[in-house]
């Protein structure tokens, strides 16, 4: 195992791939000569040179357009967002293109491009610069979304996203490209999409909890074994696939669930893993599932009400206290 | 001082035509056909017997259509592209059969001419699994990747970056083909042809995009929904620009032919307002009002396919019942093509999830 920063397990993975097959290039804003706006395709240039590496205008719609073109003719792009929130620009493209192209023809297009960036808030940005985005491209048929947590996981999966031949939405977090962590450093590591991971056992109660939010929980899960709840924490890593066996069989032991997410509570995440559990193991259940998400409301500049709006531990161990009834 | 406050606020432009004195308000104005003769232009009688067959065979297939549609046999958006056929058939004639070709919705006449068969094209609209696209796309969503016809697009605008990535990725693989990206006048006031123009030209694409003037973005005539000259968007992307007479398929192969090698030579962008007329209504229904009878007529009297019909019968290069040999011919293939689409099955309720992922057994949420 090698200890690498979040950005350096994602730069890793593309240069793996690159080095690997010649189709696949990078495109983005500031992803060449600046080397990176977080630093995630730093010495790619270098490495790869102009053809493979290339800046783009800052023009979301036309280069994602540009992107699925090149897809649709044989490359394998991997197409950077500063942050999903600016890829709004360029839903035309991958919601009504890139997810449909290839059904609307009878399977004559194949797509295998991969959507990546860092996405939900990164402190105090304003509302437009702090939205969580997964949930929205999971509603989407055609498309696989990936919001990772942890270096090791962003590393394996975001190798397997390349590879994919269809549409892939990988995300990361601003606030996580300096997280270290263990990386497996086994030749060619790849980690399947669609595969959740327990990544604390316990027996008292279930938290689901992905991206940013994982770390919210495993805080919340360490103050709540000085109280003596054991927390079983599951980071699903691939929003959709989703891995529900893996969430109902952690039900079946501890017969409560708590769900975290970063995105607003309508119809997002949290909304359909509760509805999930409902149907798959309403018998096992002793407790409401809860959520933790973010309010109803636009993220705030001001540190106070930005502080209030974002999920944090204190309410991850009220969710838990309250399927416990602990309160 | 505080401008003066009006009566009356107006912002779009109004006003069908404009009948001043008896003059016929035109939706496009046409440039002056090519004079070339065809041996001039290098291509054969036998490519002007080809291009006849085709146009007519574009012309007839949508005629059919249109009275299946009336007749109930299939649903969704029919967009005809009679009176347009010279700007596909030039064009194709004019690349190479490798080059990437990508439209809108208007699409059938494209698909006819990149190899989709009559029988293909009609059961695609009928929704049958025999259909091009296996049925999944209607009208709209013809495709034939195999001979590079990358499809029907519906989203106006939508797929003018993707005919610059097809480009990107010609240029990536140094395969010398080229992409033209055919839109209408109504996708001009996309952003996403400002995008890509831009891109295009700053990372040398080579690809040609192409606007077919047909006057009318859906109801409203092109002086109401842009503003100056169409072509000279191209100015402000320092890309190189055309007008071309799309009434004319001479005058479309010409313009096309010099184009695409110049394209292909010099890796740069191209962009070319090709100016036609389509007959019928936006969509089946349409009731036409925002243009006269009279400007249709005139039209229809520069129509591309009698155009081509006068040339052959002039040079006699062929007699009337060479010409009736050839339309007998086409209008068999369609009648063929009627009943091929009407007897072939609709796909299985199975075929509803296949074709959305690449693997075989896919994830889908439930």
């Amino acid at each position: 195992m090698a200890e690498l920063q979040f950005r350096e397990a994602i730069k890793a993975a593309i240069d793996e791939e690159m080095d690997r097959e010649e189709k696949v290039f990078i495109m983005g804003e500031e992803v060449a000569e600046y080397d990176g706006a977080y630093k995630s395709t730093e010495g790619l240039l270098k490495k790869y040179g102009f053809k493979r590496v290339i800046d783009t205008p800052i023009s979301e719609l036309g280069f994602s357009g540009i992107g699925v073109g090149a897809a649709m003719n044989g490359l394998r792009p991997i197409v950077e967002f500063m942050t999903f929130n600016f890829a709004v620009l360029a839903l035309d493209q991958i919601i009504n293109h890139a997810s449909k192209a290839g059904y609307m023809t009878g399977g004559q297009i194949s797509m295998p491009i991969v959507f990546r960036g860092p996405n939900a808030s990164a402190g105090q940005l304003g509302a437009t610069h702090s939205v969580a985005y997964d949930s929205m491209y999971a509603h989407f048929p055609g498309l696989k979304v990936i919001y990772t947590s942890e270096p090791d996981d962003a590393k394996g999966l975001l190798k397997s996203a390349i590879r994919d031949d269809n549409p892939v939405i990988f995300m990361e977090s601003e606030q996580m490209y300096g997280m270290k962590g263990e990386v497996s450093d086994e030749d060619d590591y790849i980690i399947p999409i669609g595969k959740g991971k327990i990544k604390r056992e316990g027996s008292d109660v279930t938290v689901v909890a992905h991206g940013k939010m994982y770390h919210v929980a495993k805080q919340a899960a360490a103050q709540l074994e000085k109280d003596g709840v054991e927390v079983e924490l599951i980071d699903p890593r691939t929003v959709k696939p989703l891995d529900l066996p893996l969430i109902v069989e952690s039900i079946k032991k501890t017969n409560r669930c708590v769900v975290v997410d970063e995105a607003h509570p309508f119809g997002g995440f949290a909304s359909e893993v509760g509805f999930l559990i409902q149907r798959e193991a309403f018998d096992y259940l002793d407790a409401p599932v809860q959520r933790v998400t973010l309010p109803d409301v636009n993220a705030p500049f001001s540190k106070p009400l930005f502080d209030a709006w974002l999920p944090d531990a204190k309410q991850v161990i009220d969710a838990v206290n309250q399927v416990t009834y602990r309160n | 001082m505080a401008k003066k406050k009006t009566d009356e606020v107006r912002f779009a432009p109004t006003g069908i035509g404009d009948e001043k004195d008896g003059a016929i308000q035109k939706g496009v104005d046409l440039p002056a056909p090519t004079r070339k003769k065809h041996k001039s232009l290098g291509l054969s009688e036998d490519d002007l017997k080809d291009m006849y067959e085709q146009m007519f065979l574009q012309r007839r297939f949508e005629e059919r259509a249109m009275q299946q549609y009336q007749k109930g046999k299939f649903g969704g958006f029919l967009h005809l592209y009679i009176g347009q056929e010279a700007v596909s058939t030039g064009t194709v004639y004019a690349l190479n059969d490798d080059d990437d070709i990508i439209t809108a919705y208007r699409d059938h006449g494209w698909g006819l001419c990149r190899g989709i068969t009559p029988n293909e094209g009609m059961a695609e609209l009928f929704g049958k699994k025999t259909g091009c696209s296996k049925g999944k796309g209607g009208s709209m969503h013809f495709a034939k990747t195999e001979n590079h016809f990358w499809g029907g697009y519906g989203i106006v605008g939508g797929h003018i970056p993707i005919g610059g990535g097809l480009a990107f990725a010609n240029k990536y693989n140094q395969n010398n083909r080229i992409s033209a990206t055919f839109f209408g006048d109504g996708a001009v006031d996309q952003g996403s042809l400002h995008e890509t123009l831009n891109i295009a030209k700053l990372w040398g694409l080579p690809a040609i995009f192409v606007v077919e003037n047909n006057g009318y973005s859906m109801g409203t005539a092109a002086k109401r929904h842009t503003v100056a000259e169409i072509v000279d968007r191209a100015k402000g992307y320092d890309i190189k620009s055309k007008v071309v007479n799309g009434m004319d398929v001479f005058s479309v192969f010409e313009a096309m032919k010099e184009i695409a090698e110049w394209v292909r030579e010099n890796s740069e962008p191209y962009f070319v307002e090709i100016r036609t007329y389509r007959y019928r209504g936006h969509s089946m229904s349409d009731p036409q009002k925002y243009r006269t009878k009279e400007e249709l007529k005139e039209y229809q009297e520069n129509d591309p396919i009698e155009r081509l019909k006068s040339y052959l019968l002039d040079e006699g290069i062929l007699d009337e019942d060479g010409i009736e040999e050839i339309e007998e011919k086409v209008e068999q293939e369609v009648l063929d093509a009627v009943e091929f689409a009407d007897e072939s099955d609709f796909p299985d309720e199975e075929a509803l999830y296949d074709d959305m992922f690449a693997e075989d057994e896919p994830y889908f949420h439930n």
